[in-house]
């Protein structure tokens, strides 16, 4: 375990005349000292002030949040006093991973803790430790078995997705006139909150009287567009609605793509006489894979978080068809304020997503290994 | 009469450019036809909604889509928020209302959008410039862990986050609000400036350090001007994320910090809501977001540029 190997060079290379008094070290290390042992001090009293031991007259933990931020700035001065101009470099790094790790981890750990409890808010007993009593409820809850079952679907169409915005984003890159305002016009539906979107397309223009859409499909033949009551039907339209949306995002990643892309590649393909079906498929496609998977699981990753226009459009009915798993989860918290359980699925959906994500990236990366 | 040879292949060869020619305006007509079916699927809906904002019960009904061609425009959307030209100048409690979820809405999404911005912008120079050892932790796998939290679903945090909030007097505050947004986006701006920084050439800043700036200084004063377009792009994304939440506020707020969309949730539930004036909301919540749509759409386009390609 060397500290300095050569492979371990910094990229950008700095030579400091890192000449730092003992003093200033010292007072470096004492002050962090000091701010850990007022953390600690901070934590204890908050601790023994809320199991009853000793009264120090606080309401809430607040306290200990401040002396959270207290330490963490005192610790990051130190690093510069002791450290220097490597401390410098720490300073860089450091606010972000402080701040993600005390936001997600204690979280993290409270939840673990809180999913295996019996912890409803409407009740007065408060929470209690149940063991494994939540896994043996999720085992025989069809409806979130039913929810987990609705987001294969629902990331299946993430593909159809992926088509429609590689075809304008071709159209986009081609040689046309008015493209900004193509462009614009492509990507305000990002724009939008899925929560207006809601409203504006599923609650009004997809209304069975009077809805525009509704007009339109009468005009197309379908003499009753119920498009929220069979099953399949009201899938479809929460699919098309979060589409809609999320194209642009998909399509502004592939037009980035495509600028970037050599040109002289394309004009070689030209000259040998390749057709566009051809040059698209042997040129263009093979140097977008990689922005083409990056734009996929960016996409994966959004669609497995679907919930508000769910939430607000059909609260995952009729009978479950268009539930989602956060969907689910959320009506679990907000009807039943069933809090123990909820977070046991939400816990356990992540562990799904964790582990299909890995398996999804790492056969993608053989596979891209096998095709170069 | 047989033709001369000469003139026998000019004729064949227009006849061969004439058909190339067809089927070359065929395919612009084919292009163009697509293009415009597609702006017109992404602009009706909000063109129905502005529209539908000034319309009373009949037009509705009725289907009408042209004002003054089939029905005549009426603020009664608009009076109904406290927004319309009469209402301006009189006291309305659904405006205040409004205007207070409207600037709870800002203030949440800009302030996280600015924190997201420049902690991860900081951390995305450090990880493309240092080699960091954190514990067993490497630069690689320092940036899967920011990166990873992408993946992390709401759900998640939801519950706990409602329970550490209570005891830290955060629950229904912006500040506890703002604290989520920042972590929700904050992995997306380092994906983003990871790579701009990356692109960066790094001769300028040694040059820089030559010349006695010291590493903030070089970044500060060389590298921040450089990386801007893609920091606006990473500031564009994240005010459409933060702006646009809406499952932690319905979570995490009640009645002090709740924002727009949740407001907007609720009118959608409830019954007795006439569409105009849901309408007129929708159109004031979504207008911000289109506004800066038009205005900024390039330096999007400029950010993705750098973010999708490596």
């Amino acid at each position: 375990m060397q500290p300095t190997s050569q492979i371990e060079h910094d990229r950008l290379f700095t030579v400091a005349s890192d000449h730092m008094s003992p003093g200033r070290k010292a007072t470096g290390r004492a002050l962090l000292l000091f701010a850990s042992l007022l953390l600690l001090a901070v934590f204890a009293a908050q601790v023994l002030d809320a199991f009853g031991t000793m009264h120090f007259g606080f309401t809430n933990w607040r306290p200990l949040l401040y002396a959270y931020v207290a330490w963490s700035v005192a610790l990051a001065v130190s690093q510069v006093m002791v450290r220097g101009e490597r401390g410098q470099r720490t300073l860089f790094v450091l606010p972000a991973v402080l701040f993600t790790v005390s936001m997600v981890v204690f979280p993290l750990i409270f939840g673990l803790y809180i999913a295996f409890t019996d912890w409803n808010l409407s009740s007065l007993t408060g929470r209690k430790f149940n063991g494994l009593d939540n896994i043996g409820h999720m085992w025989s809850d069809p409806f979130y078995w039913n929810a987990l079952f609705n987001m294969v679907y629902y990331v299946a169409a993430v593909l159809v997705e992926y088509t429609i915005a590689f075809g304008l984003a071709l159209l986009l890159n081609a040689d046309i006139r008015g493209r900004k305002f193509f462009r614009v016009a492509f990507l305000l539906p990002l724009m939008l909150s899925p929560v207006a979107v809601s409203w504006m397309v599923g609650k009004s223009m997809m209304e069975i009287r009077f809805g525009p859409l509704a007009h339109l499909a009468r005009a197309l033949g379908w003499s009753s567009p119920a498009f929220f009551s069979a099953p399949g039907m009201a899938k479809l339209s929460i699919m098309v609605m979060d589409a809609w949306t999320f194209i642009p995002l998909m399509l502004i990643m592939l037009l980035a793509g495509l600028q970037a892309m050599p040109k002289d590649v394309i004009e070689a393909a030209k000259i040998d006489g390749a057709s566009a079906w051809q040059s698209f498929w042997q040129v263009i496609f093979p140097l977008m894979l990689p922005v083409s998977i990056t734009t996929v699981v960016i996409r994966i990753i959004f669609k497995l978080k679907i919930a508000d226009i769910i939430i607000n459009v059909t609260s995952g009915g009729p009978g479950g068809a268009t539930d989602s798993v956060t969907s689910f989860i959320y009506r679990e918290y907000r009807d039943r304020s069933n809090v123990g359980y909820g977070t046991l699925l939400a816990m356990v959906y992540l562990v799904i997503i964790v582990i299909s994500v890995t398996v999804f990236l790492n056969v993608l990366n053989r596979r891209v290994r096998d095709v170069n | 009469m047989p033709l001369p040879k000469a003139e026998r292949i000019g004729k064949a060869r227009s006849a061969a450019l004439d058909r190339a020619r067809a089927i070359h305006i065929a395919g612009r007509v084919l292009i163009y036809a697509v293009l415009i079916v597609w702006a017109i699927i992404c602009l009706f809906p909000i063109y129905w909604t502005v529209s539908t904002s000034f319309k009373i019960a009949p037009d509705v009904m009725r289907g009408h889509l042209l004002p003054w061609v089939d029905f005549t425009p009426k603020w009664l959307g608009w009076r109904s928020l406290g927004l319309s030209p009469e209402t301006i100048f009189q006291v309305s409690t659904v405006r205040e209302e409004f205007l207070k979820r409207f600037t709870n809405s800002a203030i949440t999404s800009l302030s996280a959008s600015v924190f997201a911005v420049s902690l991860g912008s900081l951390a995305a120079y450090g990880l493309s410039r240092f080699n960091y050892r954190f514990g067993f932790m490497r630069n690689h796998d320092i940036s899967f862990f920011f990166l990873s939290q992408l993946i992390l679903p709401p759900v998640v945090l939801a519950m706990p986050f409602l329970v550490l909030y209570k005891e830290l007097a955060l629950l229904d505050t912006r500040i506890g609000i703002i604290l989520i947004y920042t972590l929700m986006v904050m992995p997306i701006v380092i994906w983003i400036m990871r790579d701009q920084f990356s692109a960066i050439p790094i001769e300028l800043e040694e040059a820089a350090l030559v010349d006695g700036l010291s590493v903030w200084g070089a970044f500060l004063r060389i590298v921040l001007p450089l990386a801007l377009p893609g920091m606006v792009a990473a500031f564009i994304l994240s005010l459409v994320l933060c702006w646009n939440e809406y499952f932690f506020a319905a979570l995490l707020t009640s009645t002090d910090a709740k924002t727009l969309p949740v407001m907007v949730a609720s009118q959608t539930g409830s019954q007795g809501i006439s569409w105009w004036s849901m309408a007129a909301l929708s159109t004031a919540a979504i207008a911000p977001l289109v506004i800066v749509g038009v205005l900024l759409e390039r330096y999007i386009i400029k950010g993705m540029t750098a973010g999708a390609v490596k």
